[in-house]
């Protein structure tokens, strides 16, 4: 193991519109109740995409931003090289579009993106706004449900490149029952803002792809807070994490 | 006002004894209901009960009900000012602030950032303040820079007098349509939303002092301001520095009373005359108000968003316990996600007591961040708890208007 995990927010100064800081937070917390050091790195949209992260994180943002983000990492390169490395990727609504081959950008004009997931986005009808929740795929290791809020118009079409990362029990996701997806070390999500917040095994999924088998920690704030949002979103089905 | 064709005085009549009703009946303070009853019997009754009078129109995601507050203030030195004081900011409010005030020649309405165009349309206001945009209540405020944009729309081609804080990029942008802006340089603390050009998205660069802004890859910059905010002082167009020595605190206060007083000034009211004005107001719908119970003496401070929390924490007194109360119900936003935009660290030496609905939320937020905090089940239990004497509360809305009503809404 390295002596030190890095991190790198692709540019919070564009994509970073509600919380999104949360999942560096939430990662940084982790990590470093196990001991492990870290080094974040945030990438304003100005400069180039370091090639030697290991965990990059991008978030939502609104259609100008996005298209604006899309362009720039199209151009930098260094995010593609990055991942064609190895490094672990958690892309976020507008940046999980960005990740397909092309997305709906201002009045639904499609807008080319970086193809590391094989996915293609459009606009829906309608806008998803409200608690998620969705059972992750089995074979990323039995995590526990998702919880989170999604707000986003997007309707997403997986491609055979890619798993869904679940299947949807409350909620919108890519549209047709699944909610986000992932390839690799790549995963996509709606779950916007702080999504590992209320998923802290995502989180340490995202770890131990770099660090190998982690540690249990003590977890009773994100717990509690997970069993109250399952609770608030599946009335009546008892606690079920 | 008093030539209101004849359905316009029976609408605005009826409004005012709804309102009446609602306040005899402990529904609410009327503010809203009214409006609606008077808007149902006539349409064009805001538009109506706007006419002949000299508006203000006053929009920002934070510190719209304060600033309003101020502005009618200093616009009593001339007469009668109509205006919405509860924060009742879309048409139906308005309409009952006007409506409460019939004869006023002068009004100023606190305006919900996305009702601005509708409002300028409908009233054709003479003068608009516009005082900062940022990150706010994201599952139904919708998007800043299309808000902007719309703003843009809204002020091009019309009369009005913009009153503008130029420190504000996106606010800079969202007045630069109008014919005439008065550029009021007065401050901005919360930045994480202005890091890109709203013109043509490239990076903004800041001067040295942090105050200038200009981008890098095309011409937009800040403006030239005619007023500037210099700590504890405001110096005027004129270039006479004027001590502010208002009542309510903190820097985002200062920053509402240097724009209170460019726009006293368009109605010819100098500093000389705003200035003792703005000093007579002390709190506003609660805000900053001190209550008292079993020997404690709480503070109220409202912060809705980041840039609002940020804002309280320069207010709040780090020698002195603190209560944080957060809700997310419809109008505080479903959506908690904007506690981990904001930097809890500085709370680490007080005693923080959690408290509120989401109050789940907060605990991780807090935990994640290293601050230590007591979990309090309820207000009673807070109260209960927090050691004698002054302490801070902190509450974005509906978790504020909860505090509010424990103590009876005498505050």
């Amino acid at each position: 193991m390295q002596s030190e995990l890095s991190i790198v927010w692709i540019y919070p100064d564009l994509l970073s519109t509600y919380g999104d800081q949360g999942n560096v937070l939430v990662l940084e917390h982790r990590a470093r109740a196990r001991g492990i050091a870290t080094r974040t790195v945030h990438v304003r949209s100005a400069d180039p995409v370091p090639q030697y992260g290991n965990i990059y994180l991008i978030g939502g943002g609104e259609d100008r931003p996005q298209i604006l983000g899309a362009e720039r990492l199209r151009r930098d390169g260094g995010l593609r090289a990055a991942v064609a490395r190895g490094a672990a990727l958690l892309a976020v609504c507008a940046g999980y579009q960005i990740m397909g081959s092309v997305f709906g950008g201002e009045d639904g004009r499609p807008v080319e993106g970086l193809g590391l997931l094989d996915i293609s986005s459009g606009r829906g009808e309608r806008r998803a706004v409200g608690e998620l929740v969705a059972d992750v795929d089995p074979a990323l290791g039995g995590l526990p449900r998702l919880t989170g809020f999604e707000n986003h118009m997007g309707v997403t079409r997986l491609g055979p490149g890619v798993r869904p990362l679940s299947r949807t029990v409350v909620g919108t996701g890519n549209g047709d029952g699944t909610e986000g997806c992932y390839a690799g070390r790549v995963i996509g999500t709606y779950l916007h803002g702080p999504a590992l917040a209320r998923n802290p095994a995502l989180a340490d999924l995202l770890l131990s792809w770099v660090v190998g088998p982690l540690a249990p920690v003590d977890d009773v704030w994100y717990q509690r807070l997970r069993e109250e949002r399952l609770a608030a979103a599946l009335p009546g089905a008892g606690s079920s994490l | 006002m008093s030539q209101l064709p004849l359905r316009a005085q029976l609408a605005s009549a009826l409004g005012r004894t709804a309102a009446t009703l609602s306040r005899a009946t402990g529904r609410g303070d009327g503010s809203v209901i009214g409006g609606r009853v008077g808007l149902m019997l006539e349409p064009d009754l805001l538009r109506k009960l706007a006419a002949d009078r000299k508006l203000v129109l006053v929009s920002a995601t934070n510190g719209k009900t304060t600033t309003t507050r101020l502005i009618t203030s200093a616009l009593q030195e001339l007469g009668d000012v109509a205006t919405n004081a509860f924060g009742a900011n879309m048409p139906a409010g308005h309409v009952s602030a006007l409506a409460a005030a019939k004869d006023a020649p002068y009004g100023v309405l606190e305006v919900d950032e996305k009702y601005l165009p509708e409002v300028l349309d409908t009233t054709g206001a003479g003068v608009v303040c516009l005082m900062n945009l940022s990150r706010d209540q994201m599952d139904r405020a919708g998007e800043i820079w299309l808000l902007a944009q719309k703003w843009r729309r809204a002020l091009s081609g019309k009369p009005a007098h913009v009153i503008a804080n130029c420190d504000d990029p996106l606010v800079t942008w969202g007045a630069s349509t109008a014919a005439r802006v008065t550029w009021v340089a007065a401050g901005q603390r919360w930045r994480e939303d202005s890091w890109c050009c709203p013109e043509c998205g490239g990076p903004l660069d800041r001067s040295a002092s942090g105050a200038a802004w200009a981008c890098r890859e095309c011409t937009f910059h800040r403006p030239e301001p005619n007023w500037v905010l210099d700590g504890e002082d405001v110096i005027d167009p004129r270039g006479a520095r004027w001590r502010l020595d208002i009542q309510l605190p903190g820097e985002a206060n200062r920053s509402n009373a240097a724009m209170a007083l460019a726009v006293a000034e368009t109605f010819w009211v100098d500093p000389a005359r705003a200035l003792p004005r703005l000093r007579m107001v002390t709190s506003v719908a609660g805000r900053y108000t001190m209550v008292e119970r079993d020997g404690r003496a709480l503070r109220l401070l409202l912060a809705k968003n980041p840039a609002g929390w940020l804002e309280a924490f320069d207010v709040a007194d780090p020698a002195l316990p603190i209560i944080l109360s957060v809700n997310a119900q419809g109008p505080d936003g479903r959506d908690t996600s904007w506690l981990w935009d904001i930097d809890y660290r500085i709370l680490a030496d007080r005693p923080v007591f959690v408290t509120g609905e989401r109050r789940l939320d907060l605990a991780l937020r807090l935990a994640v961040a290293g601050v230590p905090f007591q979990l309090c089940d309820s207000f009673q239990q807070t109260m209960a708890l927090v050691p004698l004497g002054r302490v801070d509360v902190i509450a974005n809305y509906t978790a504020f208007q909860q505090i509010r009503a424990e103590f009876g809404r005498a505050v």
